[in-house]
């Protein structure tokens, strides 16, 4: 094949000099992190070990999958060129196009999950952060890209349905459908947690409603389509919020925005539903361009205040909890708890949906997609390892207070202070106290979901670089809002997504629900959506076991299930395209994946640790129900049985997740088989070829025979007339 | 060729970069588009008009530009 020796000429003496280099500033990474023990050590080895890691994955593992696997055609025009409207399909810079889909797949998952994961220490998470993102997650996100690309963008659904079968399609729909609403509810409970008792937090995020509200009335009436100035007016806006959050805190009026969890949820409720019903115009695009921007901004800074205080880490490597998965904050043991709990960090189901969809559309060459997929994956995953940075440069006694469910940890500092003794760390209560003032909130108790915990982290880094100890409280209230804020722009934009999923459905009983504006059917299934999402939010504030330990596993099953899922159409399309002998590129992630998940899966309902298995658990409570007795941490007869009716439906949807999955995973392998014995009897749906006319660079620098051949091209076009500037500017 | 002062290719850059980014180009775009493809004389809608056309879009498939958790 040409391009193997093209590669391979291609080392010359320097790049192997430099990658060399590469190799030992990872290894030098790994090294430290794996060998220091009982010593606190600088997060800088944490991020020496990723990006090492990061480059040579790139280069090597991804630069073989393009060429070698997926056979990506520079000649080949893409959906984007072939199909190109100026408004969805249409040839996008590259650099854009990657700024776009690292904003669509980063959220709240990769800071949210390696918090929670920092219960079991640093490390095993950290392994599976950068192993997984440069195997699994990376992989998915390229791969699935470039399947969609070669079908015009179609969807995951649509191509599992395709391509594997009606009824893998179907159960991966249901299944899609299903992972949305935990999603949802999961996010929500960050919120409220975080938003809970704090008049700060909950008057700044109250206020980006009307904000919001102001920038959609000026992009539709003022001046429309002028994103750049009413964002920049926006943060303003949102920045003073912040400032004057402070002030409301401190005033007569901070009753008013001290709010009880339950008066929260009831709140957020209301808001998803009649935002999700509401025009697009009006709340939705203008709380996307704030967050978008809330978004990058965040996370440059805190990329650039890592590297700049390179602070030391107090957790330790790997704690106690690793190995006997009795933790305060998930139960269960590292395998596979840790690999469930990460999850959007290393691998998430749902960038398959990014990658399958809106992307596709817009990419300019079959050869970008490396750079698109794979390295904007390799951008969240250093998403994730800042967060367990963060998670790790407090004090451990710190992070188990905040993490643990008030059942355990008691509701005041002295029993906060005790609890925390028992899990082998210490922090005295006037420490506990003095944390909780230092960033102006009564308390930083069980304040769950991993947001809290993350934003204390934030403000120790930031107030290093900008303000000192004094500004403490507001980099906590910022990394607040910028978490709520995507998380509730979220929760109006996954309703909407769940309410169209559903109004597909149920189309095929009564037709005019398909009708997206037919309004009845709207307000149903709208009300229908954020029901079903609410349900599991009520219930995880209520629960007396606490609701962050009991449905994140859950969040975590779902969104490893639906990466199974992907990788599942991304090895049948391999086979069935006569790439049998690479299928192992995305079957090995796939079989580690429906491992790990399908593990997790079987002990949650069918182990017989109390703490884990959710049947055994309603089996116990049931039992002391039976036997009139109240078992810790519920405290009344109630929470006995709150405790038993959410086991039960913790436990079924779980169970539902997995057979879903499987079937998904049996009607893929049947094609497979079908697809090796009679490989001229299988039916792909691949665009057909189309010759490209562009000549674009494939990677983020252009190289020099690129720069010549796009010169070359460029004086052939000036050469042939008009279709002489072109667009876009100065940038070619 | 002219030299340009590096600071203001790097403005001129970033402006481009940040109104591709925000798809504050898209009415540009789309009328560059409308005007190769069906002539100079081609009926382009006002900016109002195709910005509201392009957001009512959103409503009837909200999976575009869904973002992820």
């Amino acid at each position: 094949m040409p391009s193997t020796a093209q590669s391979a000429s291609k080392l010359s003496p320097r790049s192997i000099a430099v990658w060399t280099a590469v190799a030992l500033i990872g290894a030098a990474g790994w090294a430290m992190l794996a060998l220091a023990r009982g010593e606190e050590i600088s997060a800088a080895w944490m991020v020496a070990a990723a990006l090492g890691s990061y480059a040579i994955g790139y280069r090597f593992y991804a630069r073989f999958i393009a060429t070698r696997v997926l056979r990506v055609d520079k000649t080949r025009a893409t959906p984007a060129e072939r199909l190109d409207n100026g408004i969805d399909f249409h040839p996008t810079d590259r650099r854009v196009l990657l700024g776009h889909h690292f904003a669509a797949i980063a959220g709240a998952g990769p800071l949210v999950g390696p918090v929670l994961a920092a219960q079991m220490g640093y490390l095993p998470g950290t392994i599976w952060i950068i192993v997984g993102v440069i195997f699994a997650g990376a992989v998915q996100d390229m791969v699935t890209l470039f399947f969609s690309m070669r079908r015009d963008g179609k969807s995951l659904g649509q191509m599992a349905r395709e391509e594997i079968g009606p009824i893998g399609g179907a159960a991966a729909l249901l299944a899609v459908l299903a992972i949305m609403i935990i999603l949802l509810a999961v996010l929500a409970l960050v919120v409220v947690n975080a938003l809970a008792e704090s008049p700060w937090g909950t008057f700044s995020i109250g206020m980006t409603i009307p904000i919001a509200l102001f920038m959609g009335f000026y992009l539709r009436v003022l001046r429309p389509g002028r994103v750049t100035e009413v964002s920049l007016i926006g943060i303003a806006l949102l920045l003073l919020a912040l400032v004057s959050g402070r002030w409301v805190a401190e005033s007569s009026w901070a009753d008013t925005f001290t709010l009880e969890p339950s008066t929260l949820v009831i709140w957020i409720l209301v808001y998803s539903f009649v935002a999700s019903i509401l025009p697009v115009w009006m709340l939705l695009a203008p709380r996307d361009y704030l967050s978008t921007f809330m978004k990058i901004g965040t996370i440059g800074l805190l990329a650039v205040g890592v590297v700049v205080t390179l602070p030391t880490m107090k957790m330790d490597g790997i704690t106690d909890f690793a190995g006997v998965g009795d933790g305060p904050v998930f139960a269960g043991s590292l395998f596979p708890f840790v690999f469930i709990t990460i999850a959007c960090g290393a691998l998430s189901g749902f960038h398959a949906l990014i990658s399958s969809g809106t992307t596709p559309k817009m990419i300019q060459k079959e050869t970008q997609i490396r750079m698109i997929g794979y390295g904007s994956m390799l951008m969240e995953s250093f998403v994730a390892i800042m967060a367990m940075v963060a998670a790790s440069i407090i004090d451990p006694g710190l992070y188990f207070a905040m993490n643990a469910p008030a059942g355990v940890i008691g509701d005041n500092v002295q029993a906060a202070s005790e609890a925390v003794r028992s899990f082998g760390y210490s922090i005295s209560p006037d420490q506990l106290a003095a944390a909780a003032k230092a960033v102006e909130e009564h308390s930083l108790l069980s304040r769950t979901g991993g947001a809290p915990t993350l934003a204390i982290g934030v403000s120790n880094i930031f107030s290093e670089v900008v303000g000192g100890a004094g500004m403490k409280a507001f980099w906590y209230h910022f990394a607040i809002m910028f978490e709520a804020l995507f998380i509730l722009t979220a929760l109006d934009a996954g309703t909407r997504v769940g309410r169209f999923m559903l109004q597909d459905m149920l189309g095929n009983v009564y037709k005019p629900f398909r009708r997206v504006s037919w309004w009845p059917g709207l307000l149903i299934s709208s009300a229908a959506i954020v029901a079903l999402w609410g349900y599991f939010l009520w219930v995880g504030v209520h629960e007396p076991l606490g609701g962050i330990n009991q449905l994140f596993p859950l969040f975590g099953i779902a969104n490893q299930l639906l990466a199974a899922v992907a990788l599942a159409v991304c090895t049948t399309l391999l086979v069935k395209s006569g790439r049998l002998k690479w299928a192992w590129v995305t079957a090995v992630p796939l079989v580690w994946d429906a491992v790990v998940t399908l593990t997790a899966s079987w002990q949650k309902v069918f182990s017989t640790d109390p703490k884990v298995g959710f049947f055994q658990q309603r089996a116990n409570y049931q039992d002391a129900i039976d036997q009139g007795k109240v078992l810790p941490p519920a405290k009344s007869m109630d929470d006995m049985h709150t405790v038993v009716t959410n086991s039960t439906v913790d436990g079924v949807l779980s169970a539902l997740f997995a057979i879903l999955v499987i079937v998904v995973l049996a009607d893929a392998a049947r094609t497979c088989v079908r697809a090796v014995r009679d490989p001229q009897g299988t039916r792909m749906h691949e665009a057909p070829y189309e010759k490209s006319k562009l000549v674009e660079p494939a990677g983020l620098i252009a190289t020099k025979e690129e720069k010549a051949e796009q010169a070359e091209h460029e004086a052939a076009l000036a050469g042939a007339g008009p279709h002489g500037p072109g667009t876009g500017g100065d940038s070619r | 060729m002219k030299p340009v002062n590096p600071l203001v290719r790097a403005g001129r850059w970033l402006r481009w970069y940040v109104r591709e980014f925000t798809d504050e180009s898209a009415y540009d775009r789309y009328v560059a588009h409308v005007r190769q493809h069906q002539g100079p004389d081609a009926e382009i809608p006002s900016r109002k008009e195709f910005e509201r056309r392009r957001t009512d879009a959103r409503e009837g498939d909200p999976r575009e530009g869904f973002r992820c958790c």
